[in-house]
């Protein structure tokens, strides 16, 4: 079953093309991977689904339902989460008060409760606590609770941005570029909770990345794009051995080989 | 231990973290009971001293209670000091006399607009330059209320009500724009409303002011600064518990969203329009409540009492207080207060020379700011967070603790 | 949204354009008589030339801010010392008025540049707010100390001119020499500057600093001093200011709490951090203020150019030459 389903989908920044007539679907519970070169279009592809860009034209559909024309704020509730290449944490608050904004969209009672603090708030703020409670154990930041994130390491802050994702309770997750500015250990860890939320968790991701080895690893499919069109589509495999692919990476006057 | 071990989810949601809540508010209660039931039924005129004796009877028992409470080793340390502080606000009346009585009630309304503009501006990172414009809409909304017959239990929900209206207007420059543009759209809104209560004399007096009589409540009067002074500690107390209960719900949390990554915050699903607009009504209520009771308190307004220099302090007080806690308020604000009065003092001590100098209290109040900036970054209450985690670290404080990470890169072009 | 409120700004922006210039041609068809004509180019000329005051004070924030990222509350103050030196020079002294007028401006210089080092680079790496704040205070202290100053006080003081009382005039229209000296000592100023940014190397190491800190930085320029010679400047643009203002209102401590929150719309009207939209800015908020004090009812004169502001805010958040920069996630 197609879970998102992108059509035709474009986006001009004046002049340049950076995303080009591209369609794909991904299906429910599996993991989806768009590689490409810098520049490629890969994370304005997620800006694009997240509803941060206006696409010039084209659909987006999740669960069969248009959500081309909604504001960005709704998409979390629909069930799409997402983290972000440079990492968007709110760094002068704790990892409580981060992962308890991923249970944002799942809130019930309005600002005017909540200057009384009354026995309802008091109710839904502990079962969002509860809730956090599972992440946290899923991905070890038992460590790190009421730490500030501005005090944590990198490493660190790409897990609780992963579990800021996942306390959104999401369908489907937007992971860009996960691995990205993390060392070796903490890719393997990655990479295993990226399987983790698939197979255990049963969420369905997508992700832009460009460790190769990573994307073998977990990836049921892989979509490669260059100047915001695709070139090839398939397993990990077969779009490594794409001839187009090596082009964009090897070949032509762009020597972008940091991901092969 | 709490890193290692799983922990009550209830402690996450409370008041205090790390204390004991409960016990906290009956005790508390149960000493205003005493308080008043003494007050009323005391055989013999209770003198000052007295009172003194009691009250500091009364805070060594309450804080044993709640020390010994958490004996436990996680600390009642908050609801202890907050404790003793409730105990010293409500014994106040009796023992300070009445000059020095009437400068606390003063420093209680400035807190409670604080606490709305620290909630603004410290906790959703939107900056207001026209607070003054929400206590002077208070204010109005009282006087005017109040000259039509209306006790308090109308009056000033009407000025909250009115004032968090204006600041829904005031605030919409928020939806579009940050930083300095937002600071000067407010400022020009402000003015605007300055100018319209100066002009429409009709209503408000225009320039000439307006004055107002003793406010009160279901047939009870509050004729006296003891009395004055409670209700201002009434009001901020409710005041600082709604912003605190902001602070630990869903709502606070989307503020600092916004504050921390606008992008972020609406992925998280945060309506951005919808929460900054809720800040500022939230914000200028607050201010509009303290506006109203700067009115009763002084017995006369006009718009002269609420310009852009009114704005000002309001911001220095949030400076001084510290922007990171709903507590920096009642620091700044004593420190609003008390400043000037301390400066007049020492003026008289001073040879005439240097005493009778011009503009000698406006110097020392913009040499102090420069110097808390430098010297203290985050506030008094930051200053607070220092002297209370040295004892409880002594003998291992580290003198970088709180030393705050610098940013030469901050570029509000790149954001 | 957006491009409803983009053609709204253009239709209202080109309509407010269209009867700016409209009287000459309205007392060429007969609508308007030759009095009306001058009153109102009478308004204009003295708008232009408080709104040239305004602009300098708003170039100078401007200049500091693009520079070093600071929001200078305390530009006003440096203008009012400017004019304090000028009046101390000139009146006090009795020196010539041009080398009065040079030694105050080189005054202002200086104490920009001891301002940047002594109050500024404590301060450098704190959040942009607590740094707003210290130039807040330092305002008040400037103020409190200049009226501490023996000779200044809090008295206001007028400063004589080689031009004062004398007009120009240019047909009907009756121009007083110091409007006009106002407007010219402006537009000569702004041409050095812009000769000095584009040609000169100093000039050009400012740009690059105020572009990008730490890239000029691993070119070679040395920010720290780039930094305290753009507050020199700036202060300098400051003193001219206040050399210019002190003629057509008086020299006092409160003179320049007053141009800030008009220098500020202006900057801020131009789009922050734009040179050209500061000058802009400024001619704007004066002229708007002039036909407003002149043609509405009395208090309006204030609110008229705050209106300004927020309509322009409202279609053009960025202001008129502001640049649009969206954030990349």
């Amino acid at each position: 079953m197609t879970l998102l389903e992108v059509e035709n989908l474009a986006v001009h920044f004046g002049g340049i093309k950076a995303v080009d007539g591209v369609s794909f679907g991904v299906d429910k519970g599996e993991i989806f991977t768009i590689i490409g070169p810098n520049g490629a279009g890969k994370s304005t592809i997620f800006n694009l689904v997240s509803r941060i860009y206006q696409p010039t034209s084209g659909r987006i559909r999740f669960e069969g339902k248009d959500i081309t024309g909604l504001p960005a704020h709704r998409i979390a509730g629909l069930g799409i989460a997402r983290t972000f290449q440079n990492i968007e944490l709110f760094d002068m608050a704790t990892v409580l008060d981060n992962m308890m904004l991923g249970r944002h969209a799942h809130r019930r009672t309005g600002p005017f409760a909540h200057l009384f603090f009354g026995p309802a708030t008091r109710a839904e703020e502990l079962a969002h606590r509860r809730k956090i409670e599972e992440v946290i154990d899923f991905l070890d930041l038992q460590h790190y609770r009421d730490q500030m994130i501005a005090n944590l390491p990198y490493g660190v802050r790409k897990v609780v941005e992963l579990g800021r994702a996942l306390c959104t309770e999401p369908k489907i997750l937007l992971l860009d570029e996960p691995s990205s500015g993390l060392n070796v250990e903490e890719t393997e860890d990655m990479s295993f909770w990226i399987s983790d939320i698939k197979n255990i968790l049963g969420i369905t991701v997508i992700m832009v990345e460009h460790d190769m080895n990573l994307v073998n690893e977990v990836s049921d499919r892989v979509l490669a794009l260059n100047y915001g069109r695709v070139i090839a589509t398939g397993t990990p495999a077969e779009v490594q051995a794409h001839p187009e692919v090596i082009r964009a990476y090897l070949g032509g006057d762009d020597t972008e080989t940091e991901a092969a | 231990m709490r890193f290692l071990f799983k922990t009550d989810y209830a402690q996450d949601t409370r008041l205090f973290p790390f204390g004991g809540t409960k016990r906290f508010w009956s005790g508390l209660a149960l000493y205003a009971a005493i308080l008043v039931a003494l007050a009323h039924y005391a055989p013999v005129a209770l003198t000052s001293t007295h009172w003194l004796g009691l009250a500091i009877v009364y805070a060594v028992a309450f804080g044993a209670v709640l020390l010994r409470q958490n004996a436990d080793g996680e600390g009642g340390h908050a609801a202890f000091w907050y404790g003793l502080l409730g105990v010293a606000a409500l014994s106040a009346p009796f023992v300070l006399d009445l000059y020095f009585l009437s400068q606390i009630t003063f420093v209680y309304v400035y807190a409670i607009a604080g606490v709305g503009l620290i909630l603004l501006l410290g906790m959703c990172g939107q900056i207001s330059l026209g607070h003054a414009a929400f206590m002077a809409c208070g204010a109005y909304t009282a006087a005017l209320l109040q000259a039509q017959g209306f006790d308090l239990l109308v009056t000033l929900p009407a000025a909250i009500l009115l004032s968090a209206l204006l600041g829904v207007v005031i605030g919409l420059p928020a939806l579009r724009m940050t930083g300095i543009y937002l600071a000067f759209a407010t400022y020009a809104f402000a003015f605007i409303v300055e100018e319209v209560l100066a002009r429409w004399d009709g209503l408000t007096g225009g320039n000439m002011g307006f004055v107002l009589s003793d406010p009160s409540i279901l047939g009870y009067t509050f004729d006296s600064e003891q009395k004055m002074y409670y209700l201002a500690m009434v009001l901020f107390a409710l005041t600082l518990l709604a912003g605190l209960n902001i602070r630990r719900s869903s709502t606070g949390r989307a503020f600092m969203a916004i504050r921390d990554s606008e992008t972020a915050a609406e992925a998280m699903g945060v309506n951005l329009a919808v929460y900054k607009t809720t800040a500022f009504a939230i914000s200028a209520g607050m201010a509009g409540l303290a506006g109203a009771v700067y009115a009763h308190l002084l017995f006369f307004i006009s718009p002269e009492g609420f310009t852009i220099l009114l704005s000002i302090n309001l911001l220095v007080l949030a400076v001084i207080g510290g922007l990171a806690s709903m507590h920096g308020a009642i620091f700044g604000a004593a420190f609003i207060v008390v400043l000037p009065q301390l400066i007049s003092l020492t003026k008289d001590s001073l040879p005439p020379v240097v005493g009778q100098l011009p503009g000698l209290e406006s110097g020392i109040f913009g040499l102090v700011i420069i110097l808390f900036v430098i010297l203290e970054p985050m506030g008094l209450h930051g200053r607070w967070m220092k002297i209370k985690t040295y004892f409880q670290l002594f003998p291992l404080y580290k003198r970088g603790t709180f030393r705050r990470q610098k940013s030469y890169m901050v570029s509000e072009k790149n954001r | 949204m957006d491009r409803v409120l983009g053609r709204i700004w253009w239709l209202l922006s080109a309509s407010a354009v269209i009867a700016f210039f409209s009287p000459p041609v309205l007392w060429l068809f007969g609508v308007m008589d030759g009095a009306q004509l001058t009153q109102y180019l009478q308004q204009v000329v003295s708008g232009t030339a408080n709104g040239c005051v305004y602009a300098l004070v708003a170039l100078g924030i401007v200049l500091i801010y693009k520079a070093t990222e600071t929001i200078n509350f305390a530009q006003g103050e440096l203008m009012m010392v400017g004019a304090f030196l000028a009046f101390t020079f000139i009146t006090m002294y009795g020196l010539n008025f041009w080398l009065g007028a040079a030694l105050a401006v080189a005054g202002g210089v200086l104490f920009g540049m001891a301002t940047d080092r002594a109050i500024i680079r404590p301060v450098v790496g704190q959040p942009v707010f607590a740094i707003v704040m210290v130039t807040l205070g330092f305002g008040f202290v400037i103020r409190a100390v200049v009226s501490m100053v023996p000779g200044w006080g809090t008295d206001t003081y007028a400063l004589a001119t080689p031009f004062s009382g004398a007009d120009l005039r240019l047909g009907a229209l009756v121009v007083s020499q110091d409007y006009a000296a106002i407007i010219a000592s402006t537009v000569v100023l702004c041409g050095f500057l812009f000769l000095f940014f584009r040609y000169t190397r100093l000039g050009v190491a400012m740009e690059a600093s105020s572009e990008n800190q730490l890239a000029a930085y691993y070119m070679g320029i040395p920010v720290k001093r780039v930094y305290t010679l753009i507050w020199g400047l700036s202060a300098g643009v400051a003193a001219f200011a206040g050399l210019l203002l002190a003629p057509i209102t008086f020299i006092h401590t409160q003179m320049g709490f007053g141009v800030i929150f008009k220098a500020f719309p202006a900057a801020i009207l131009g789009g922050f951090g734009s040179i050209p939209g500061a000058i802009v800015g400024g001619l704007i908020i004066g002229i708007v203020e002039a036909l407003a004090g002149f043609y509405l009812p009395e208090g309006f004169k204030d609110v008229a150019a705050y209106v300004v502001l927020l309509i322009v805010l409202l279609l053009k958040p960025e202001g008129i030459f502001g640049r649009v920069v969206v954030k990349k996630v």
